[in-house]
């Protein structure tokens, strides 16, 4: 697989390199964090084609992974796959997922010359970057995960972000292999009739504890992209993502090649599904892992079909799932002043619902004392308006007090109030992060337990909060 | 008495939390002891003749479209019928601009509306993205806006009320939506009905008069929406 003749020297290419290389190292020297995007801007600057340059010359190619939800979480499991399979893999796992991130993320790992010391390219892709992302990288396989509504603000819409990306995929050779999950009909119908390989997955569980009786408020693909009717669904799942069917043109979820089944949910701590390769001889390979939630069985559904598409044996995806670990931030459980704390990142509608559906799932209800923080800061969502969109009325049967805190608690409250908690549940708390905390965990019997709901940017400053009183470290040492 | 809701294009057009408008409406009838049913009326649905209380959100633009074209006949006259009438309605973003005469995308035709507001949007060049606060007869209105449609007003168009912050209608004249009768136009998101609920209040008493004759609403406890404003109104000041 490894290019056959040596590649001519980029005069270019190797100067943007020694640029990244000098601005990263400058800006890790002074401790201004990651250096994550800087590099990636310099090196751009001289060589604006560098990413492709650079990804190009990886010998097994590079997979670019894009959708609105669980894209960090999928590339990472990859990677981790991968890495179990031998591979050297080259990845932008700081989260920097701009077209700079990406490249600063290659530089960062290839020598002077722009050969890469690793094999493969595990490459996350922001949903409005995928576009130049593919076109420079010429990938070997593009995974498209799901399409939601997520910080309208800085995408626009759904239609959008679909339109852009049906060209881009219209454009991939016929080397390229498509991974789709076509429970998600917007996804599936622009991945239709490309010249690329699709290879389809998505689940076929029939447990009823799995599957919603309707269409929740927050999905948003809820009408036919060919023509307009709203579609059937055999088997919802979460969202817009299931079996459907369009009675208007005909058009159906296409046949899976990679289906998941027997997923089991293990509340906070856990679930297990098993993934059905039903091409060629087919297979199944089991996948246990430490992350809860629907979602994760879907993003765990998607690293696989990646895998498999590049010939992982299933023994090795099944160990790798097995020993992952999480991101930073998404749900993690921190000892604080004799309590356990669970933090949970919230980031959308369809990620909060998931989030409920944990929490209540197994007892019918919450049953731990709740604190919800909301910012609105860019990174969160400068519009708290989705909060009506996130079905807190899940939360209106169970008895565990809830509390709210963060520069829009109030607005928090107020949703939990129209949402039918009954009020002398509902304690409004100070914005202030540190000062809501102390007031929760007062309010947490001795060795007792809560959750903590944050968006993005109340997380990093509740970790802050929580670093500066000696319980976490701050992420970026970790 | 009982209070009868109708959610126009509910499955088409509800970005944004479009969907706490209603859940508001219905609550705060529930909680005065009054029965709520609310409808949902979408594509091919006929305009119910039991409905004095209307919703309209907001869509892509595909949605628009479609919206538009099942207007364009019977459907709409009807709907404007019921206005006229007196019906109360809370349009927000799509639903207010196809409330007036026309509503112009950016690179296909003019959707025509129902023609109940004097009023003309066109898409701009520039999206107005944030925090807004209003003064109007409800006192002062706070929420989101989020649209590069810019609305103008024509001679008989009345404003629901002035920008304090933000950029309104237009951008230029100060105007924030628009009101005629009972019914109300406006560009706000938040959702705006939860924070704002003496706007909600007025559409509900509005909708029971017309089918009751006269409504007196017993007054709430308000201090959790109170609250909910008063930080949004805060955030406004320090974001724009």
């Amino acid at each position: 697989m490894a290019p056959s003749a040596t590649r001519a020297q980029d005069a270019r290419l190797v100067a943007a390199l020694a640029a990244a290389k000098v601005t990263g190292a400058a800006i890790r020297r002074l401790g201004r964090g990651g250096g994550t995007a800087a590099p990636g801007l310099v090196a751009e600057r001289i060589d604006p084609e560098l990413l492709g340059k650079i990804g190009r010359r990886l010998p097994h190619g590079t997979v670019v992974v894009a959708g609105t939800n669980g894209k960090t979480t999928v590339s990472r499991m990859l990677a981790d796959i991968l890495s179990a399979h031998g591979l050297r893999v080259a990845h932008n796992r700081s989260g920097s997922n701009l077209v700079r991130g990406v490249a600063s993320a290659l530089a960062g790992q290839s020598n002077v010359l722009g050969s890469p010391r690793a094999e493969i390219g595990v490459i996350e892709s922001d949903e409005a970057a995928l576009p130049e992302i593919v076109r420079q990288l010429a990938p070997r396989v593009v995974l498209l995960n799901n399409l939601f509504r997520d910080q309208l603000d800085r995408y626009g819409e759904l239609d959008m972000i679909a339109a852009r990306w049906r060209p881009a995929l219209e454009r991939l050779p016929e080397t390229t292999t498509v991974v789709v999950n076509v429970d998600d009909p917007t996804l599936a119908t622009i991945s239709e009739g490309i010249a690329a390989k699709r290879v389809a997955f998505g689940l076929d569980e029939r447990d009823p504890r799995y599957l919603l009786a309707e269409i929740p408020h927050a999905a948003d693909a809820k009408s036919c992209r060919l023509c307009g009717r709203d579609l059937h669904y055999d088997r919802l799942y979460s969202a817009h993502l299931g079996a459907w069917r369009c009675p208007g043109c005909g058009t159906a979820r296409p046949p899976l090649d990679i289906s998941g089944t027997a997923v089991a949910l293990d509340g906070l701590d856990g679930l297990s599904l098993v993934a059905n390769d039903r091409r060629g001889a087919g297979d199944a390979i089991e996948a246990t892992l430490t992350i809860p939630g629907l979602f994760n069985a879907y993003n765990a559904l998607a690293a696989v079909a990646a895998a498999r598409t590049l010939g992982v044996p299933s023994e090795k995806i099944t160990t790798a799932l097995g020993a992952y670990r999480p991101a930073f931030g998404r749900i993690e459980r921190v000892p604080y002043r004799g309590r356990t704390l669970t933090l949970a990142l919230v980031k959308n509608p369809v990620g909060f619902n998931e989030t409920l559906r944990i929490l209540t799932l197994s007892s019918g209800g919450l049953t731990v004392p709740t604190l919800v923080a909301i910012n609105d800061h860019t990174a969160d969502g400068r519009d708290v308006s989705w909060l009506w969109d996130v079905d807190f009325e899940l939360l209106s049967d169970g008895s565990a007090p809830l509390a709210t805190t963060g520069i829009r608690g109030a607005d928090m409250a107020n949703r939990l109030k129209y949402a039918g908690v009954a009020e002398e549940r509902i304690t409004p708390l100070p914005a202030d992060l540190g000062t809501g905390l102390d007031a929760f965990v007062e309010g947490l019997p001795a060795g007792g337990e809560g959750y903590i709901l944050l968006t993005y940017t109340a997380t990093l400053g509740l970790r802050q909060v929580l670093a500066d009183r000696g319980a976490v470290a701050p992420f970026w040492e970790q | 008495m009982h209070l009868s809701i109708g959610w126009l294009y509910a499955m088409k057009m509800n970005i944004y939390g479009d969907r706490g408008n209603v859940i508001t409406l219905r609550r705060r009838a529930e909680w005065r002891g009054i029965p709520v049913t609310v409808r949902e009326v979408g594509i091919g649905d006929p305009i119910p003749s039991d409905v004095d209380l209307f919703f309209w959100g907001g869509g892509q633009d595909q949605e628009q479209v479609a919206v538009a074209a099942d207007l364009a006949g019977e459907k709409g006259v009807s709907l404007r019928a019921a206005l006229e009438d007196g019906a109360a309605m809370l349009a927000v973003c799509g639903g207010y601009q196809l409330l007036g005469r026309e509503y112009r995308p950016y690179d296909s035709a003019a959707l025509p509306g129902i023609g109940f507001f004097d009023a003309v949007s066109v898409a701009g060049p520039e999206r107005f993205i944030g925090n807004v606060v209003v003064e109007s007869r409800w006192g002062e209105l706070v929420g989101f806006e989020n649209h590069s449609g810019v609305t103008t007003l024509g001679p008989s168009g009345e404003p629901m009320g002035r920008v304090r912050v933000g950029r309104g209608n237009n951008g230029r004249d100060g105007t924030e939506g628009a009101i005629r009768h009972n019914a109300v136009g406006c560009y706000l998101h938040g959702s705006l009905l939860p924070k704002n609920p003496a706007l909600a209040d007025w559409l509900i008493g509005r909708a029971l008069e017309r089918r009751y004759g006269a409504a007196v609403l017993a007054p709430l406890n308000d201090a959790v929406e109170t609250a909910a404003h008063a930080a949004a109104v805060d955030r406004a000041v320090a974001t724009r």
